[in-house]
């Protein structure tokens, strides 16, 4: 039995444990339906030229975990950011863990899709936003939202403003010898409100992991939301993850990836800017060796007039990795004066190592300022020749270069700690040691 | 100011195709539809060999078997294949020495062209090969030519006269599986010219050849050999204008260039078919395969001037196959009202040492649709790829489109790519500058276009320049209060 088979099947199953009364029922019901239609998505597909699932279909993947997994925080402890005190919200194989988690209904909600599913005091919440902004027609997306259950709930009212980031951390033990994860994220940032959130997918052996990720952010006017995805897996664990971002006047949403590790990553980043006078960033670190495949897709969706967007995304390509990187702006005729800004700038290291890139820009409106840049190439010999003729041995030197290269990204991280363990993993990556902080 | 936006754009839209009119010409055309027998019969009017007509079918049952390709940014009424002749030909053929003899009706057409035949002749020092119809009537300037031993001539007289030619490069470069247009064109070709240089020679002046639709229903299907031997050099010029129809027409042409080893060859296109009126009503399909093989140190140059058409699907490309070869794209497109152009390069880098260039502008006025689709491939094999592109659009009025499509795909990490787009309207500001300095709107902008136009069309050879210039101003006046 192929893995589409296996799933569209074991839906019935799924149903048997939730309330069919439940408004979500319906979304599910029909989103399981277009992903029967439509399957997994093939080379075919204009969107996945690039990157083939094939691989992954044909392993045998358990949908739902049998063991129930409690872990030390000891042995998990550096996959947080432990360093500064935050709200964690932590999923061991798909279950939520209370044990290593810290939620809080404080002003602010930090807690769980399954309790919002199904406590009344969120049920207006959960109607007017749950699956408003994703796709309904991408068939992964249609696939998690058939399966949405459990993941990271995020409710910060009007003018609100949690007291400390939040952590979103999914652990995979490999008690199963392959497993799929399909987490749903939402998260509502009201009116002049402001949120900052690192989420992460760790798996913690080597078995096979394919997660099937979706998260909606919606940003209210005015309102900030910064969003860091720290990819740095096991070279078993594979990655698709969708975020739906609706944005409102004035919003400023931020969406930083650091794709560091990890069998195949798919990041499909969605901004839809719903008003005037919108910032949405989207940027992006990827460093890559071995066999590993990490595909950027990006849409900004300029609905409005008098909105900004920023992209850049920075890939460094060893071994025989492949990256992709496909932008998409389409700008609206009523979206006038709109700014975007699109760079995609690649290093390669190997000379099996690939990369497909297509920056696109689809514009209907006239005053405008669209435009996009991308190169590839290497590191300048003159530069690395400037450094080692002052006594900087060449390892050093490639990497100071590189890190350089990348620094432009990691400026606008804005939790210092952060932007130190980034680091840190850059460094670990490179195999060098550098004397200094950047 | 001259002229206030209103009027500006009343008279834009009042523009109507300049050289829309139909020269009565008795032609010989074949039944509507497509089927083997027609296949063959087109070989035997042509009076080609037998391995032609092979040719030909094998690529006609090679094109049964495909789709008519969808992924393009245009949309358009599918043309019904059947309901095309695919053969017509100007009835009174004989071949003439002096332009006296020829036909004073299609004289005159030439002349509301503005292509006066004897003056080019004279002045620019260009032979002009004109294709009416398909079928070659004049050919000027061959005894200077011959005395080179270069070949120029109708297609058909060159797999009569020169076939080993023929037979050793048709369907190198693009084989007559390569898409539906391509095997189409290969099956059904009419006619088109054919150019040979030889070794070292550098061929003394611009070859050119007009085309014309001209028969109401019939297809233009061309197709170009030119082959540049080893140390060569030559400059092609081809220019088209259609005449007016409601029906849209169907132009598939192949376009074939062989650069061997040091050889260059410029290859440059003006291309100004009817576009249809200002309600999107007629026009021509342009569907048009073209692409250049180019072998060590050798040179293809791609420059092309899209004003017209009311669809335009064309990838001139470059196979960079040869070490140290190089390949150019400079392209102009223009789309206004209801026009919609798809249109860009590939550049595949094969070779070491392989250098690309691509610089493409894009202006969309009225509610035309405008895209830049190009692909930049490099070899994992292909050391020291050097590509820098650079795309640009223009927009006028908020009802048209602008959209880039780049594929880049590199295998070799000594590769360097660059690719830059930009998408802007004339500024006020710009407009502004040259009306405080007396230059009213229009001619400002007019500047400005010509100003952002101007890399590429200092690609353009001399006689075209001028013309192209003209075009676009035809093309856009007015587009812009």
């Amino acid at each position: 039995m192929d893995l589409k088979e296996k799933l569209v099947s074991s839906f019935m199953a799924f149903e048997d444990g939730l309330d069919l009364d439940h408004p979500v029922h319906e979304e599910r019901s029909s989103a399981i339906k277009n992903f029967e239609t439509k399957g997994f998505p093939t080379k075919k597909d204009e969107a996945w030229k690039y990157t083939s699932l094939r691989g992954l279909e044909k392993i045998d993947f358990s949908i739902f975990p049998k063991h129930e997994t409690t872990l030390e925080y000891k042995d998990v402890k550096k996959y947080f950011l432990h360093e500064i005190d935050t709200y964690k919200i932590v999923f061991v194989d798909g279950v939520y863990s209370s044990y290593l988690s810290e939620t809080t209904h404080d002003g602010v909600d930090v807690c769980l899709m399954s309790s919002a599913f199904s406590k009344p005091m969120f049920k207006q919440v959960i109607e007017v936003y749950f699956n408003k902004a994703a796709s309904k027609d991408e068939s992964l997306t249609s696939l998690n939202t058939a399966f949405s259950k459990e993941g990271a709930y995020i409710y910060i009212p009007k003018n609100k403003m949690p007291k400390k980031p939040i952590q979103i951390l999914h652990l995979a033990t490999g008690k199963e010898p392959a497993l799929m994860l399909q987490p749903r994220n939402l998260i509502v940032a009201e009116d002049n409100a402001e949120v900052q959130i690192i989420e992460r997918h760790q798996s913690l052996t080597g078995n096979e992991v394919f997660t099937n990720s979706v998260t909606e952010i919606f940003a209210g006017k005015d309102a900030i939301v910064d969003y860091y995805k720290v990819q740095n897996d096991e070279p078993t664990a594979s990655l698709v993850d969708n975020t739906y971002i609706s944005q409102k006047d004035s919003s400023v949403v931020r969406v930083h990836t650091f794709s560091l590790g990890g069998k195949l990553i798919r990041n499909n980043l969605n901004f839809y800017q719903n008003g005037e006078r919108i910032d949405s960033t989207l940027k992006g670190i990827t460093i890559l060796g071995d066999k590993q495949h990490v595909d950027h897709h990006t849409l900004v969706h300029h609905a409005q007039p008098n909105c900004e967007s920023h992209q850049d995304y920075k890939g460094i390509f060893g071994d025989s990795s492949t990256g992709v990187f496909n932008g998409k702006i389409i700008v609206d005729k009523i979206a006038q004066k709109t700014d975007a800004f699109q760079q995609n700038n690649n290093i390669l290291l190997s000379d099996k190592s690939t990369i497909n890139s297509k920056p696109q820009l689809e514009i209907f409106a006239d005053d405008v300022k669209c435009s996009h840049g991308c190169t590839i190439g290497q590191l300048d010999d003159e530069a690395l020749f400037y450094l080692r003729s002052r006594g900087i041995p060449k390892k050093e030197a490639k990497a100071l270069l590189m890190y350089a290269f990348a620094n432009n990204v990691l400026e606008s991280v804005r939790i210092p700690e952060l932007k130190l363990r980034i680091n840190k993993i850059i460094a670990d990556k490179l195999g060098v040691r550098m004397g200094f902080d950047l | 100011m001259a002229y206030t936006e209103e009027e500006l754009k009343k008279e834009l839209e009042t523009k109507e195709y300049e050289y829309g009119f139909y020269t009565d010409i008795e032609s010989d055309t074949f039944p509507k539809g497509l089927n083997e027998d027609i296949v063959v019969a087109i070989s035997k009017k042509k009076e080609e060999p037998d391995w032609m007509t092979k040719w030909r079918l094998e690529a006609f049952r090679a094109w049964k078997q495909m789709e008519e390709p969808e992924w393009a940014n245009v949309k358009y009424q599918k043309p019904d294949f059947q309901n095309i002749s695919y053969y017509s030909a100007p009835n009174k053929k004989p071949k003439y020495d002096s332009l006296d003899e020829v036909d004073p009706e299609l004289l005159d057409t030439f002349k509301k062209l503005g292509i006066s035949v004897d003056e080019q002749k004279k002045l620019a020092g260009v032979a002009v090969d004109i294709v009416m119809d398909s079928v070659s009537v004049a050919t000027t300037f061959k005894k200077t030519l011959a005395e080179k031993g270069i070949i120029f001539c109708s297609i058909s007289e060159a797999i009569k006269e020169h076939p080993e030619l023929v037979k050793k490069y048709l369907g190198t470069v693009v084989p007559q599986k390569d898409n539906f247009y391509a095997a189409l064109n290969s099956a059904v070709f009419s006619d088109g010219s054919f150019c040979y240089i030889p070794k070292g020679v550098r061929c003394p002046m611009e070859l050119s050849t007009y085309f014309r639709i001209n028969q109401a229903g019939t297809g233009q299907f061309e197709r170009t050999l030119v082959i540049a031997e080893e140390g060569s050099y030559v400059s092609y010029l081809e220019g088209c204008t259609a005449p007016m129809r409601d029906e849209n027409q169907l132009h598939a042409a192949v376009v074939e260039l062989i650069a061997l080893d040091n050889a260059e060859i410029k290859y440059s296109t003006v291309q100004n078919w009817f576009p249809g009126n200002k309600e999107g009503k007629g026009g021509v399909y342009n569907f048009v395969t073209k692409r250049g093989l180019c072998e060590k140190h050798a040179k293809i140059s791609w420059t092309q001037v899209e004003t017209g058409s009311a669809v335009t699907w064309k990838y001139p490309s470059c196979i960079l196959k040869g070490d140290y070869s190089i390949g150019e794209f400079y392209s102009i497109a223009v789309t206004n009202n209801f026009q919609q152009a798809d249109t860009g390069t590939k550049m595949v880098h094969l070779g070491k040492n392989t250098k690309s260039t691509i610089i493409s502008k894009g202006i969309s006025a009225g509610q035309s649709q405008n895209s830049y689709r190009g692909l930049v491939q490099v070899n994992s094999r292909a050391e020291n790829a050097r590509n820098f592109s650079q795309c640009d659009s223009l927009l006028m009025g908020n009802r048209c489109g602008a959209h880039t499509f780049p594929y880049i795909e590199v295998k070799n990490k000594s590769a360097q790519i660059e690719h830059e787009a930009t998408t802007s309207k004339i500024g006020e500001d710009q407009i502004f500058y040259c009306n405080q300095r007396g230059i009213d709107t229009e001619k400002a902008i007019a500047l400005i276009v010509n100003g952002f136009s101007k890399e590429v069309l200092n690609k353009l050879p001399m006689e075209f320049a001028v013309e192209a210039q003209k075009l676009l101003e035809i093309s856009l006046e007015g587009s812009v209060g």
